[in-house]
């Protein structure tokens, strides 16, 4: 990512991902503590949460940050691990093409189940 | 002295004098420990192995006093870098008992141990024995350009001698004692396992400069170090910091020159 980005750059968004995510994760701990356990992981109720639009963007707001900051703090550890330009490269674009993947994905199912597209 | 090689009269030492039991005291308070000596040559051995040797020590003794004795008396083979004999010219940073040290600068009863334990500095070729290559590391402190940048000169005749109040002096005179020993480097953790990390020796000297008022080079430096194996890969161990033997603290500096990078520090 050197080439695209300076790394204080890069760090900034990881140091800033990391606590935004804490804001985000205490909101989700909070609405689930106060919802009750019993049925909370039967499929209406998970399809539930996602009907709730605010709960929605809560979850996609999680997904996005924790996708940059846990793929830019796996493209760090790697960095350190092993050193040379192929493999560096292969880090740097694995990770990014991985977290682009993986909150196209997330988002994917997000949007699909808090738009009712999701049949039991 | 007379001819009999009595002294003379008036000059005679009494039997016990006090500079004498003193003497006597500190001879009979010599103790003796194992040294061991990691030996490794790396054109002919595969893995590195220990030579012992028992060796006198006072209490002033140092662990390079120590080496240098049975260098002299017992293996001339002994490969051992060393100059000042005094922690100033860094040359003689190795590990004793486990930790990154200067062994001119560690006396053998501040140990606390019946067993030395020499080994070379982690992090570090081995070019023999305990003497290590110190290219990376002088590669990398040159490339953080260690130097006073800008245009102008101090030598001049219409230029004076740049002043600086004792306040300017106190940013970062701290981090100018630094006599390039590498015990930091040897510390390291992130040296450990990133062949391409700056290391905590030149990021400190970074800060030296950028810190230092007459400098003009900050923008330059800070986007040398601003990399994927720049600054950015220190995770705070502190460890540097720990074994510097002229008090630079390295961790500190890094501290520092992240304000920088990040905003908060101008
Ligand atoms: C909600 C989850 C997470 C939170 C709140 C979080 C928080 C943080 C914070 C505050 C830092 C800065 C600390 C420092 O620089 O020493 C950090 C650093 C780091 N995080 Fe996370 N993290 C999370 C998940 C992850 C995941 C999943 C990974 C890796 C797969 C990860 C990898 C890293 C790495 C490698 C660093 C070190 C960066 C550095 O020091 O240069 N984190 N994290
Ligand atoms: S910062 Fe300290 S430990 Fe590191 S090279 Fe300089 S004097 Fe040695
Ligand atoms: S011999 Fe110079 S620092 Fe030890």
């Amino acid at each position: 990512m050197s080439n695209i980005m300076r790394e204080s750059h890069i760090m900034k968004i990881h140091y800033l991902t990391a606590l935004v995510a804490v804001g985000f994760v205490i909101i989700h701990i909070i609405v689930r503590v106060t919802q009750g356990f019993a049925n909370s992981l039967e499929f209406e109720s998970v399809i539930a949460n996602y009907e709730s639009i605010p709960y929605a963007i809560v979850l996609e707001a999680m997904l996005i940050l924790i996708s940059v900051h846990g793929f830019n703090g796996l493209r760090i550890i790697l960095l350190e691990l092993k050193q040379g330009s192929a493999y560096e490269n292969a880090v740097t674009y694995g990770c990014l093409i991985a977290m682009i993947a993986l909150i196209a994905y997330g988002s994917r199912t997000i949007i699909m189940a808090s738009m009712g597209m999701v049949e039991a | 002295m007379t001819k009999d090689g009595a002294l003379p009269k008036g000059f005679e030492r009494p039997s016990r004098s006090p500079s004498q039991e003193k003497y006597e005291k500190v001879k009979s308070s010599s103790k003796t420990t194992t040294l061991r000596i990691s030996k490794f040559n790396p054109e002919s051995d595969s893995t590195s192995t220990f030579s012992e040797f028992k060796v006198h020590y006072q209490r002033w003794t140092t662990v390079l006093d120590a080496i240098l004795e049975v260098k002299s008396n017992y293996d001339h083979s002994i490969g051992v870098r060393y100059s000042c004999r005094q922690a100033t010219c860094g040359s003689c940073g190795m590990i004793i008992n486990g930790k990154p040290r200067l062994a001119c600068f560690t006396k053998i009863s501040e140990l606390d141990s019946d067993l030395v334990t020499v080994e070379p500095m982690n992090n570090f070729p081995i070019i023999r024995d305990l003497a290590v290559g110190f290219e990376r590391l002088i590669a990398t402190h040159k490339r953080i350009k260690p130097y006073i940048i800008r245009d102008d000169s101090e030598v001049t005749s219409e230029t004076k001698e740049f002043l600086q109040s004792p306040e300017d002096v106190e940013k970062y005179i701290q981090f100018a004692g630094c006599i390039k020993c590498g015990l930091c480097n040897s510390a390291c953790p992130t040296m450990a396992t990133d062949s391409s990390f700056v290391g905590p020796q030149a990021l400190a000297q970074a800060y030296r400069y950028v810190a230092d008022n007459r400098d003009k080079g900050k923008d330059e430096r800070l986007k040398i170090i601003d990399e994927p194996h720049g600054i950015w890969r220190c995770h705070f161990a502190g460890s540097c910091s720990q074994v510097c033997p002229k008090g630079v603290d390295p961790a500190m500096g890094i501290q520092l020159l992240r304000g920088y990078l990040l905003g908060y520090r101008k």
